[in-house]
């Protein structure tokens, strides 16, 4: 299976942490600043102009991170195949889900 | 000390992934409605809650600076043994120290 092996895992690993500790720290500067105290002040700060697409991004981030992080735990302890087999599909199909989940989330926000 | 490092990381990474769904949820919460947010925050405000999402916190807190002692062991800087140990103590430092500063930021 192609999916993130080797080189690549390493380097998606790597950018995707880049752009996670970057957003992070944005969120964190931009909630201190603004501080939305209420729901609208909140949904709007959520849905401001393209801010939404850059959370979306995050969000695609953070699942690429967490299949290569999750995917390295599973395959250094669990050694028996058809174990790992199970749980890297689980694995994959949690993750994929959180994604539509929270697309799903930002898509409601957005419109 | 290095190896406690890397296995909080580890740890906490694991951590974290089986946080998302929750953190999903809270965030799916807070934007449903007036009435769903506002239960949110008030949750929130419990001690025990409180209590749980900074350890959440640090956590984070700690996999990130752990991290980052990870990316500059790729770029082969701190590989010698008194560098990886000095670096393991930044870690803890690092972690404490924000989770010190983002809670004076929120009180």
């Amino acid at each position: 299976m192609q999916v993130a092996s080797g080189l690549s895992a390493w380097l998606l690993q790597r950018v995707s942490a880049v752009y996670i500790a970057v957003f992070l720290l944005y969120v964190l500067i931009s909630l201190a600043m603004f501080q939305p105290v209420d729901y609208q002040h909140w949904r709007e700060w959520v849905s401001h102009d393209y801010r939404h697409l850059f959370i979306a991004l995050f969000f695609i981030a953070l699942m690429m991170h967490s299949w290569v992080g999750g995917r390295d735990v599973i395959l250094d302890y669990i050694k028996p195949f058809a174990l790992r087999l199970v749980l890297l599909v689980g694995l994959g199909l949690f993750l994929l889900w959180l994604l539509l989940w929270a697309l799903r989330i930002l898509l409601a926000v957005a419109t | 000390m290095a190896a406690i490092v890397s296995i909080l990381h580890r740890v906490s990474g694991v951590f974290w992934i089986l946080a998302l769904p929750l953190l999903l949820y809270a965030f799916e919460h807070s934007l449903q409605s007036e009435q769903s947010y506002l239960e949110l925050v008030q949750w929130i405000k419990q001690p025990a809650v409180i209590a749980v999402l900074l350890f959440w916190l640090w956590l984070l807190l700690h996999h990130f600076f752990a991290g980052i002692r990870f990316l500059l062991l790729d770029l082969d800087l701190g590989l010698s043994r008194d560098a990886a140990r000095r670096a393991a103590w930044l870690v803890h430092l690092g972690s404490v120290s924000s989770l010190l500063i983002i809670i004076g930021m929120f009180l």
